[in-house]
């Protein structure tokens, strides 16, 4: 059997190997490389250096700009997507009637585009903005909450499926153990059920941390980085960037490697810290 | 292994598509004397142009041909143009069309394809400069020949690389029914439509029009100034024209000086203010709540006659019409009154950013080809019936005669204010926008209206942010 595995391996690994080289290996080389040209189409080239690279800090401020906004969004977003989900998955594991339906429910609106949902939002921001003489364009801040919100209304669904399942595996013994030892039930949560659902926090804080840094289609929808770039994300920014100069395609590739290797290094660094957290069931 | 064998496949079929563009690239250059096999019903009368285009090329190898359409709203015309064509010629006309907005993406992804559009578009010297290493020289093509005004082409030194084809010009739009009510009530600020002839006139009539507006059944003189960013062309780009054709046009050549401009001064910043005031004071919208419309909301808005007056272009019928309310003789046009000196004799802002330029990368069979069906196009019976009757286009070229002109109220209408300016009794706006450093400078400055509308931003900040962004716009492309 082992040897029948080994002889095998090389085929069996070739059709995932190849999409890997063609679909990203490829494609993520390539993107290096263009980071140092100056170029109009790929096939048409011109090597500049680290050119690029000192445009995209130098030109003017919107890079960092949206670093910083997009740094607020992250951390705000992630605390609120998380906190929300794992309470309505506390409630939804309760014996209550209709959990099943409550949980379909809470989980749809992430089967929803973010083009579609960022256009929706608008909209009923806009419409409850309206009464109040002001659009969601009007300040930066109301740009910022509607897109939290937004994250919020889609991302927690799905969430709180993983943390269901994370609490259902916990085995019943142990919260009864601990009532048995007199822990109430602050205590059981803290000391028994958090400890045990650490690979579903894993999943859920990596999931909802790179997502929302690297959020584009929402930000596009809701409000396209109105009023003045102010709510404009990384990614949307390296969009402007790339198709909005003449002569930028290079600039933004050089941002794109520079987000690539931001959200690398902080999803790495989250999955080592709270790795190191899990328990063995 | 069916995934296995689908790479292998898609790897192999890769492979094949790149055997099958170097053979094609080697076809173009061979020369064979039999003739051409286009079908083009001016054959001849072909003039005889001293370079010509590929005339000797042989083009009974291209099977098809590909044209990266521009405008949405001609999409589905276009195909059964092609179709046409098809049937007359044998050669496959592909048409893609990119969504609104989005061409030079489109454009962009589409060239670094094996299969690359062969026709596609530039917005003038500036989409030249970003697609410069695509475009072919044209200069000897039957199509540029055709066009009656050749100031009006994309040049760059001896060469020809874009040929406009479509003329479109934009103003004030007003509905003269409810103007003519207003001219109807007790003490008008005028008595008809020819004393409007200035920035001063409009804005005694515009504000008297707001006073009265329950009587005129209007929510405002104006649609509302759509400033959803991607929505905010007609402000950044379209009436940011005229202060910029009065900066660089003193000598007639707006376009290139304003190309050429590394500095902008705005010295006209303060006609752009008055305008732009007067069409978010007298609007069907509060100011605060402008940031959330759509060119879609307005032009609805104008459809519906909540309000008289739109600032918008020829391209704007089908929206007019979609509304159903407005009957078409009423739909007319004034030019945009700012209050720069001599506006009386200003008309409309008249241009194009329409320009077709064929990929230069591609074998010169296929530019050949590419060139025959442009030529169909503009010259055959059903090309132009096709051109004036489903496109809508008033085109520059000389083989459209008199009674090929579009007859929707707009085209119709900027057809009169052009023979005004051809006789001279008014000026016509050059497209200086043309000539504008880039998208970021456009959307930049869309985005400072948008504050500026909220208070948010002052005036001379939005100025000086302006020159600013210029000067570095310019610097870095």
């Amino acid at each position: 059997m082992e040897k029948a595995i080994k002889k095998w391996f090389p085929l069996f690994a070739l059709p995932t190997l190849v999409a890997f080289v063609i679909a990203f290996l490829v494609p993520f080389i390539m993107g290096l490389y263009l980071s140092l040209c100056k170029f109009k189409t790929v096939k048409k080239t011109e090597f500049v250096g680290i050119d690029n690279y000192i445009k995209a800090f130098s030109q003017d401020n919107d890079f960092l700009n949206a670093l910083w906004f997009t740094t607020k969004f992250t951390i705000v977003s992630v605390v609120t997507i998380n906190l929300i989900a794992f309470i309505f998955a506390m409630l939804l594991t309760k014996a209550i009637k209709g959990t099943n339906v409550f949980r379909t429910i809470f989980f749809m609106p992430n089967l929803i585009g973010g083009i579609v949902l960022g256009y929706i939002w608008s909209m009923i921001i806009n419409g409850v903005l309206y009464y109040f003489g002001a659009t969601i364009t009007t300040d930066a801040n109301y740009g910022f909450w509607g897109l939290v919100i937004l994250m919020n209304w889609q991302q927690v669904g799905y969430m709180m499926i993983i943390y269901i399942s994370g609490i259902q595996n916990i085995s019943p013994d142990l919260i009864e153990a601990a009532e048995i030892d007199g822990a109430n039930a602050w205590e059981r949560l803290i000391h028994v059920t958090l400890p045990q659902i650490m690979p579903s926090i894993t999943i859920c804080l990596f999931l909802t941390l790179t997502n929302s840094f690297k959020l584009f289609d929402q930000n596009y929808a809701l409000t396209s980085g109105a009023p003045g770039n102010k709510t404009q994300m990384l990614a949307l920014d390296i969009y402007n960037t790339f198709y909005g100069r003449v002569g930028y395609q290079g600039v933004g590739q050089a941002k794109a490697v520079v987000f690539f290797v931001i959200v690398a290094a902080i999803a790495l660094t989250q999955l080592y810290l709270t790795r190191s957290k899990e328990v063995e069931n | 292994m069916s995934k296995f064998k689908k790479v292998l496949a898609g790897a192999l079929a890769g492979v094949m598509a790149v055997g099958a563009l170097a053979g094609c690239s080697d076809s173009g250059n061979k020369t064979s004397t039999s003739p051409s096999t286009t079908t083009s019903t001016s054959d001849e009368t072909k003039t005889d142009t001293a370079k010509g285009f590929y005339d000797d090329v042989d083009t009974k190898d291209v099977k098809s041909i590909y044209f990266l359409n521009f405008k949405p709203e001609s999409a589905d015309k276009y195909k059964a143009i092609a179709d046409k064509y098809k049937e007359e010629t044998g050669i496959e006309v592909r048409i893609e069309t990119a969504a609104s907005g989005e061409y030079e993406k489109k454009l962009t992804s589409e060239m670094a394809k094996t299969d690359p559009p062969t026709i596609f578009q530039i917005n003038g010297p500036v989409g030249y400069q970003n697609w410069k290493e695509y475009c072919a020289d044209v200069s000897g093509s039957k199509l540029y020949d055709l066009v009656a005004d050749k100031s009006l082409a994309v040049k760059d030194g001896d060469g020809v690389y874009g040929i406009p084809y479509v003329v479109e010009g934009y103003g004030i739009i007003y509905n003269n029914a409810i103007m003519t009510k207003y001219f109807a009530t007790e003490g008008a600020k005028a008595a008809s439509m020819d004393e409007i002839n200035s920035f001063a006139k409009l804005k005694e009539v515009v504000e008297d029009m707001t006073a009265k507006k329950e009587e005129l059944g209007i929510d405002g003189v104006f649609g509302s100034t759509s400033l959803k960013t991607g929505d905010d062309w007609r402000w950044q780009t379209h009436l940011m024209d005229l202060p910029l054709y009065y900066e660089f046009g003193a000598d007639g050549n707006a376009i290139v000086n304003c190309f050429d401009a590394k500095e902008l001064e705005f010295k006209y910043a303060e006609n752009y203010q008055n305008i732009f005031d007067l069409y978010t004071n007298n609007s069907v919208t509060e100011k605060n709540l402008l940031g959330g419309k759509t060119v879609s909301d307005s032009m609805a808005e104008f459809a519906d006659e909540k309000c008289a007056m739109i600032q918008n272009g020829s391209w704007a019928w089908g929206d007019i019409e979609k509304g159903g309310k407005v009957k078409a003789e009423d739909v007319k046009y004034l030019p945009i009154y700012t209050g720069a000196e001599g506006e009386e004799k200003q008309g409309l802002c008249i241009g194009t950013e329409n320009y077709f330029a064929i990929n230069s990368e591609v074998d010169e069979a296929t530019q050949k080809a590419s060139m025959d069906f442009l030529v169909w196009l503009f010259t055959s019976d059903y090309g132009k019936k096709a051109v004036v009757d489903d496109l809508g286009f008033v085109t520059p070229f000389t083989s459209f005669g008199e009674n090929e002109k579009p007859s929707n109220p707009l085209a119709v209408e900027l057809l009169a204010w052009s023979d005004k300016a051809a006789s001279g009794d008014v000026k016509s706006v050059d497209w200086a926008f043309l000539g504008i450093p880039s998208e970021k400078w456009k959307s930049d400055f869309g985005a400072a209206l948008l504050e500026y509308v909220q208070g948010q931003k002052d005036w001379t900040k939005v100025v000086d942010d302006a020159k600013t962004s210029w000067a570095t716009e310019r610097a870095a492309s």
